[in-house]
């Protein structure tokens, strides 16, 4: 009777998915409180859901929650905005012009393999310990990456469709605009939500140097002061936030990109 | 009148580690106005590098190919083409699949519009129009390629074994409807395919290619009557050229088979 949920790349009811993916929640979220109320671990460790709570209601009523989640939410704002403008015309053309490629990908390749952890010294010296600084992070972090993945989505679209615009008497312009751009969009879609995920690791990681604000720094000065709950509720409210953006990416999806393969029916 | 003249045509490829395969050598036929060509040749024989050079997607390393005399330097929208892969624009909904030639060509919305409703009439589709072509069977993709190539009004269809991914039946079918519509519309025709019932069925005259490199071994005359249906394919003449070109080809497979390619 359970054999049919097991059948590989096989859908399974919408209500049963649904059902399952609340009660995995619903189970770690009961592992948490039976380790914490049940004094299994030191609730210096692992603080007990209550104290979360009670550590977010109050960064909630003193304003501070919203500050540091506007500073960091900007921050992922510009540096990835910034990063996807310039990343997705460039590997667009690095994906659709050898010549494009040959001028670019080595430098990309090269600047992509160093971690971006490694370049906050450095960037700490250029631009200083304010705004432009935790941006620039989030931009290294995310363009480099999305350049290439954005390259690979191109040089992968079907020649077929290509051809097929030529032979209906479209021009390299018309063609490169009606129709290799348009094929792009899923993949650059896929991989904006990728890398998006990856913008909130390097602005936390930004924050947790010279900061005056944001998440990160938020965590890092409740660290300082042993305050595990506050710790914990700034994890949870990253976490959340990467939900939400994965979510509203999948909405964007269905209204954008209704044409997709992917989208059912 | 030939339409076209396919003269001295070779295709060298350069392949990696500075190594030549040549994958057409001396071919020259000539495409009369309104005839239906089927070039049929085993796998790897280079059909599909000839067709695209015919369509001006490739380029000839020696030779060249006429159209109304003509040299073809590039793609053009005077010859359309149907590939074997599915290449309807996803974006597009069928409707504006059919209209993209037509766009291109600066047609006003509303010629363009009872254009593309006209040809999906042609392919017995009108109920499709608003759908994405996600949503369409194999067949009817290629049905809507087909539309699609034929409403930009080419003056030569070419056909990379359209059919070749659809299941036996639905090629039947499809068979059928693009003689009808061939009929009607007295087009060109340069089809390819390994099919040779396929090639027999819709053939006014076919082209037997070479194993690699590709020559035309042999022309053959198709003389079934028209108009033709599937039921044409239980005929006598039909057996007999049946025989000839499995003959044919199964040679020039073989041999291919057991050679080394240098």
């Amino acid at each position: 009777m359970m054999k049919k949920y097991f059948q590989l790349m096989t859908p399974i009811p919408r209500k049963t998915y649904l059902m399952v993916s609340v009660g995995s929640l619903l189970a770690l979220f009961t592992i948490w409180c039976i380790l914490t109320y049940g004094k299994i671990v030191d609730p210096f460790y692992l603080p007990s859901p209550t104290e979360v709570w009670q550590a977010g209601v109050k960064a909630v009523q003193d304003g501070t929650l919203a500050f540091h989640v506007g500073a960091s939410v900007f921050r992922v704002g510009v540096g990835f905005v910034l990063a996807a403008a310039i990343a997705i015309p460039l590997g667009i053309l690095m994906g659709s012009l050898k010549i494009a490629e040959a001028v670019f990908e080595p430098i990309v390749d090269f600047v992509r393999y160093l971690p971006v952890s490694a370049l906050l010294g450095l960037l700490l010296v250029y631009f200083g310990i304010d705004e432009l600084e935790k941006i620039s992070v989030v931009f290294i972090g995310t363009f480099f990456q999305l350049v290439l993945m954005v390259a690979d989505v191109t040089a992968h679209v079907s020649k077929d469709l290509l051809k097929t615009a030529y032979t209906l008497g479209a021009n390299g312009k018309e063609t490169f605009m009606r129709v290799l751009i348009p094929a792009t969009l899923p993949g650059i879609f896929d991989n904006l939500r990728i890398t998006l995920g990856w913008a909130w690791t390097y602005v936390v990681l930004a924050e947790l140097i010279a900061a005056d604000r944001g998440l990160g720094h938020m965590i890092m000065t409740a660290g300082r002061f042993n305050e595990m709950g506050k710790i914990f509720m700034g994890l949870v409210v990253i976490g959340s936030l990467g939900f939400l953006s994965d979510y509203l990416f999948k909405i964007a999806y269905r209204i954008y990109l209704p044409w997709s393969e992917k989208m059912e029916g | 009148m030939a339409k076209l003249e396919i003269k001295k045509v070779n295709k060298v490829f350069e392949t990696k580690k500075n190594r030549k395969l040549k994958a057409l050598d001396d071919i020259s036929f000539t495409v009369a106005d309104n005839e239906f060509a089927v070039i049929v040749g085993p796998s790897g024989c280079g059909k599909s590098t000839l067709l695209n050079i015919i369509a001006g997607l490739d380029t000839a390393s020696d030779g060249e190919v006429l159209m109304d005399g003509k040299r073809i330097e590039g793609p053009g929208a005077e010859r359309g083409m149907v590939f074997q892969t599915y290449t309807l624009f996803p974006w597009l909904s069928v409707q504006k699949n059919i209209e993209f030639g037509l766009q291109i060509k600066k047609m006003t919305k509303q010629e363009r519009e009872e254009r593309a409703k006209q040809f999906l009439d042609l392919v017995q589709l009108s109920k499709f129009g608003d759908v994405y072509p996600k949503e369409l069977s194999g067949g009817m993709k290629q049905r809507v390629a087909i539309a699609r190539a034929l409403a930009n009004d080419p003056e030569i269809l070419l056909m990379d074994e359209p059919f070749g991914a659809l299941d036996a039946q639905t090629r039947v079918v499809m068979q059928e409807l693009l003689l009808e519509i061939w009929n009607e519309s007295q087009k060109t025709v340069v089809f390819i395919t390994h099919d040779i019932d396929e090639a027999i069925l819709l053939a006014d005259n076919i082209y037997i290619m070479s194993r690699l490199p590709g020559r035309i071994k042999e022309i053959l005359h198709v003389d079934i009557s028209r108009p033709r249906s599937h039921k044409s394919l239980y005929t006598p003449e039909f057996l007999k050229l049946k025989t000839r070109i499995t003959e044919a080809i199964w040679e020039e497979s073989k041999a291919a088979a057991t050679e080394i390619r240098k």
